[in-house]
Parts: C-alpha cells; sequence; structure tokens
C-alpha cells in the first residue's frame, strides 16, 4: 500500500507561476490607501449603526414612502434594514479588504496526508481487541453470551409500550364528520340557511357548514368540526351529471362535495363552472364534480367525497346522510 | 241541408275557434306578463329610441355570433375546454351581462382562445346602455346595479375580508392579483376593477367564474366585499415590498436571482487575487 501516491500526480503549471507582489507590497502609497479604505469601510458601519438608532427614534413607525417599482412601504422599516444591513455588510467588506491587501501575502505549500493508519497501529488494534475477548471468555462460555444478548433484545421494549401509551388515539374521529342524516346546511361566515332555488344555474356556495358547527365551535372553541365538515355546493342541469357517487345524491341538479382536498387537505373552492372542474391551488390536483367528483389531474389518489342532500319540510337543504367515506387527506389506518 | 247533421260543423268554424283562441292565449300571455314584469322596471323603462339604438348596434356588432334573435350560433366544432357554442344565447342574460362584457371590452371579442381577455371597450357608455336595454328587452334577467347598490360607506370592511377570502381568494388571490385556472384560463386581477363591474361579474358569472346571485351572497355583502377590493387597492404595505402580492413565487425569484447573485458576487471578490 503506498500512502504517497497523490503527491506524485504533478499538477501542470502549479509551480510554474511565480508569486507576484501586490501594488501595496511594493509601493508605500498604495498601501496607505488601502489602509484608509479599511478604515473608511468600519467608519461607515459606525455611521450606519448609529443611522439606525436615529431611525428608530426619529421616524414614526406610521410614516409611508411612495418608491418607484417597490410602490408604498413603511419608511421606519426600510431604514432600519438599509442600516442594519450596511453596518453588518461594510464590517465583513473591510476585513476582507484588509486581509486582502495589507496582511501577509505568503505562500504555503501544506502536502495531503493520507487517511489511514500505519500498519503498525492498526495490528496493534487488532491485538489488543483478540486478547480482551480471549480474557474475558465470552466465547468459552456461552451461558452468559446468550443471556446477554437476550437482556439486550429485550432492553427497548418498555419504551416501546410506553411510547404506545402516549395519549388517546383517534379512533373514529378521522373517519366521521358532524353531517347526520338532517343536518341543514348554512352558509360560511353568515350561517344562513339555504334553499335549493338560491342557488343559481352555474352557481356555486363556496363554503357551507352543518348548521349546529356554529353552537359547538363556540363551546368547544376548535376548529377540528370545521376543518372536517366544510362543503362547497355547486349547481348544474340535472343532464350535464355524467355520474354521481351516490345514486339520486344531488337536489335537482345541486351538488354537495367535501371541501377539503383529498391529497394534503387544502380548502379547494376554485370552480370552473364551464368545465364543471374543481382545481386545488396547492398542488393543482383537478376534480370533475360532473363524474363522481373522480382525480382528473394532479397528486390527489382519491376522489373527493360526495354528501347526499335532500331538502326538509321547511324547504331548505338538509344531509341525506353523513359522509360515506372519510374526507380529506389519507390517513395510515384508512386502508 | 235538414239532412245535414247537426254535429257537422261548418268548414269556417275551426278558422273561427283558432282565431278566437289565439287571441285569448296572447291576451291571458300579456296580461301575465303586465303582472310578472313590474319586478324588472328596467325592461319596461326603456325609450323607444333607445331601444331602437340597441337594436342597430347589436345588429351590426353582435348579432353574427350571438343570432339576430339572441338564439346564439351552434358552432361548427367543439374543442376540448372550449365554449360548446361559437356565441352563445343571450335571451335572460341580462342587463348587467351585457355592460359587463361589454364595457370592459370583453366583447366584441378580438380573438378566440381559452380566455375572453378585457381590452378597450369599442362602445362608449350610452351605446353600452342601448344594447343593455335592448337584450334585457328580450327576457328578463339580472339589472345593471343603481348608485344606491354601490354605495359601500354602510358596509363593514371586516365582513368583507371575510367573504371575500372564502367567497373570491381561491381564484382570485388573496390580495385580488387574480390566478391561474385550468387549460390555459385565468381568473383576472379584480382590484383596479370598478364597483359595478365588480357587482355584475358576481351576479352573471363570466366565463369560469361561477354565478353568486342575490341569494347565495346577498346585495349588503357584495356591498362588503368591494369595500374589501376597493380598501385593498388603496391600502399601503408596511412591512416593505409587495412584489406583486402574488406570495412565494416572487418573493422566491427575487432570493434566488438577487439575493444569490448578491452572494456569489461577494465569493468571487473573496476567492480573486489581490493585485
Amino acid at each position: 500500500m503506498s500512502n504517497d501516491s497523490s503527491s506524485e500526480i504533478e499538477v501542470a503549471g502549479a509551480h510554474e507561476i511565480e508569486h507576484a507582489l501586490r501594488r501595496s507590497d511594493t509601493d508605500p502609497r498604495a498601501a496607505q490607501r488601502a489602509e484608509r479604505q479599511v478604515a473608511l469601510m468600519f467608519g461607515g458601519s459606525v455611521l450606519a449603526s448609529i443611522l439606525f438608532v436615529v431611525a428608530f427614534v426619529s421616524v414614526k413607525s406610521t410614516a409611508i414612502v411612495d418608491l418607484p417599482l417597490i410602490g408604498r412601504i413603511g419608511l421606519q422599516n426600510l431604514a432600519l434594514g438599509l442600516a442594519s444591513g450596511l453596518g453588518l455588510f461594510l464590517i465583513g467588506a473591510g476585513a476582507i479588504h484588509w486581509a486582502r491587501k495589507l496582511m501577509s501575502d505568503e505562500e504555503i505549500v501544506d502536502e495531503r496526508k493520507s487517511f489511514a493508519s500505519d500498519d503498525e497501529t492498526r495490528d496493534a488494534v487488532v491485538e489488543s481487541f483478540q486478547t480482551g475477548v480471549e480474557e474475558s471468555g465470552v466465547m468459552k462460555r456461552p451461558l452468559i453470551r446468550r443471556t446477554l444478548l437476550a437482556a439486550m433484545a429485550l432492553m427497548p421494549i418498555p419504551a416501546i409500550v410506553l411510547l404506545r401509551d402516549l395519549g388517546p388515539l383517534p379512533e373514529t374521529k378521522s373517519r366521521e364528520t358532524l353531517w347526520r342524516k338532517g343536518s341543514r346546511i348554512v352558509t360560511d361566515i353568515s350561517y344562513r340557511p339555504i334553499k335549493p332555488e338560491d342557488i343559481p344555474l352555474g352557481g356555486l356556495v363556496a363554503g357551507a357548514l352543518p348548521a349546529d358547527l356554529q353552537k359547538i365551535e363556540e363551546e368547544e372553541g376548535n376548529l377540528n368540526q370545521r376543518a372536517k365538515a366544510a362543503i362547497i355546493l355547486v349547481r348544474m342541469a340535472p343532464d350535464e351529471i355524467r355520474s354521481q357517487q351516490i345514486q339520486d345524491g344531488d337536489f335537482q341538479g345541486i351538488l354537495a362535495f367535501s371541501k377539503i382536498c383529498t391529497h394534503l387537505g387544502c380548502p379547494i373552492a376554485l370552480y370552473e363552472q364551464r368545465t364543471k372542474h374543481l382545481l386545488c391551488p396547492c398542488h393543482q390536483s383537478t376534480f370533475d364534480l360532473a363524474d363522481d367528483g373522480n382525480v382528473i389531474f394532479g397528486p390527489a389518489a382519491r376522489r373527493l367525497p360526495q354528501l347526499a342532500i335532500e331538502v326538509d319540510k321547511d324547504g331548505y337543504l338538509v344531509a341525506k346522510e353523513g359522509f360515506q367515506e372519510p374526507v380529506g387527506p389519507s390517513f395510515w389506518e384508512r386502508g | 241541408m235538414s239532412s245535414e247533421s247537426p254535429r257537422r260543423r261548418r268548414p269556417t268554424a275551426a278558422l273561427a275557434l283558432v282565431t278566437v283562441g289565439l287571441i285569448l292565449m296572447g291576451g291571458l300571455y300579456a296580461a301575465a306578463g303586465s303582472l310578472a314584469s313590474p319586478a324588472r322596471a328596467e325592461t319596461s323603462e326603456a325609450s323607444p329610441a333607445l331601444l331602437e339604438k340597441g337594436a342597430v348596434l347589436y345588429k351590426e356588432g353582435c348579432s353574427s355570433c350571438h343570432g339576430l334573435n339572441l338564439e346564439g350560433v351552434p358552432a361548427e366544432s367543439v374543442g376540448k375546454g372550449q365554449a360548446k357554442q361559437n356565441g352563445p344565447s343571450l335571451l335572460g342574460v341580462g342587463a348587467a351581462a351585457v355592460d359587463f362584457q361589454v364595457s370592459t371590452g370583453r366583447m366584441p371579442v378580438g380573438a378566440t382562445g381559452q380566455q375572453v381577455v378585457a381590452g378597450r371597450s369599442s362602445y362608449n357608455e350610452e351605446e353600452v346602455a342601448a344594447l343593455a336595454a335592448y337584450v334585457a328587452s328580450f327576457a328578463p334577467g339580472p339589472a345593471i346595479p343603481s348608485e344606491e347598490d354601490l354605495d359601500t360607506t354602510d358596509a363593514s370592511l371586516a365582513e368583507g375580508g371575510e367573504l371575500f377570502r372564502t367567497n373570491c381568494a381561491q381564484c382570485h388571490n388573496f390580495a385580488a392579483q387574480g390566478g391561474a385556472l385550468s387549460n390555459g384560463t385565468y381568473a383576472p386581477a379584480i382590484d383596479p376593477s370598478r364597483p359595478d363591474h365588480i357587482w355584475e361579474a358576481m351576479l352573471t358569472g363570466p366565463q369560469s367564474m361561477p354565478v353568486f346571485n342575490d341569494t347565495t351572497i346577498n346585495p349588503d355583502e357584495k356591498k362588503a366585499i368591494i369595500k374589501y377590493i376597493q380598501n385593498i387597492n388603496a391600502a399601503p404595505s408596511p412591512g416593505g415590498a409587495p412584489l406583486g402580492n402574488v406570495g412565494p413565487v416572487s418573493e422566491g425569484l427575487l432570493m434566488w436571482t438577487v439575493g444569490l447573485g448578491a452572494l456569489i458576487a461577494c465569493s468571487v471578490w473573496l476567492g480573486a487575487k489581490a493585485k
């Protein structure tokens, strides 16, 4: 094994370039000029730090300045950013200029060394290991060896049992939403119940929820139920619906779908009324609402779940039943 | 004559019956129509001169695609993702649709493509009004909003923001800058749009846009949305350059080009041999 093979390779021309002196090495006036430049940069950094404090104290945080191309932005933010950026940059730039122009300029050759230890050291390690094996008698006493292996193998089990017990399991929460038979459908934000005649042909209700959500949200103060139950409603001519997941799940051409993308759970309402496509803005998964809510483009693996709807005795839209499949992105136990 | 069966009708009787029937039907229809029409005051109030002017303009500029009686003209071929008709029927689209399409310069359409683009209107305000009145005179449809409709003084800005983010932001971007749809279509930026055009677009659902009529988003909510859009347009961005308000795309582009470019320039300076 030759450890010196790397030094045998001659880099062409590497030693042929003669070391050139810098102008600041030969001309004292050039050296003085470089010194002044470095001092100017450090001095500029001092000024920038003072400017930062002045801007912080004297510029109102509400002051707006109108810059061409950039727009109307806050003057204080701009001044603070420029001052602190400039202050930091000038310290670095001055240090580098100093090193390049004035610090000593020697060329040193440092040969690469081999990574491997020499043969003597390696033999010593092997010998020491073998002595250890022999003296411990681990090869001679199989009972000790086997019980030790068993002890090591079972060691992590208490930790696994502990981790398994962390917090309650989700149980059926990922499969259930608030939607039940007869849940009244209301618009998001204004919580208005919806009649079929409210939705025009080509119309969209971009956010709809079960009516009892408002109460639950006030009581529990969390958004989990909203995140699962959000739906959208669209209306198309009944003969434009080519296929739907639930037979007669529509009401006179009004279809209800989960608003949560089956890929990673973004809320989607980007509905094109001419093509009946619903596009998720996060990763461009596209669902065809006129055809089962099937995925026609993008990374989503499952169709958008449909909610079967009907009208109650007061003429408002309600759910015919809960969702027949889990809404939102796929999860481990979904199968 | 006496041999003739009394049940046998004279030949003229049938004609008389049909005439009486037609007159009766027509009268009833007219009566029903006059009962139904007061809701759409603008159809009946349009002056005959305006309607006449509208008719002339319509025949010149619109009838080749939309038909002489607004019935629409079928396309020779139907391509993927294209409108099913060369010119769709305009029956029942209302004055609002005409005002939106014509005064934003989308109609008459310049070039056929995936998207009909806005531009300079080919008609002045009076001509647009005449066209709108003429089209609306055929069948009732959404009306042009009045000044009262568009008065946003009492509208809630906060509610407008919530409604905008729920109903509009998915296509038109959180700062109303617009965004891409599928198959080469896009939602336009709406922050510079006129309030009446925003109102009409919600009511009529032009191109890919769904219809948001007065029952899915009521007039007060429409006002709040318009107020919010106008506020976006007027508000400064104190935190720094908005970079078109399109989020991480333009911010990333700037950092990858200008930011990394500056770092590379610094490292070139670091590595260069001093002279």
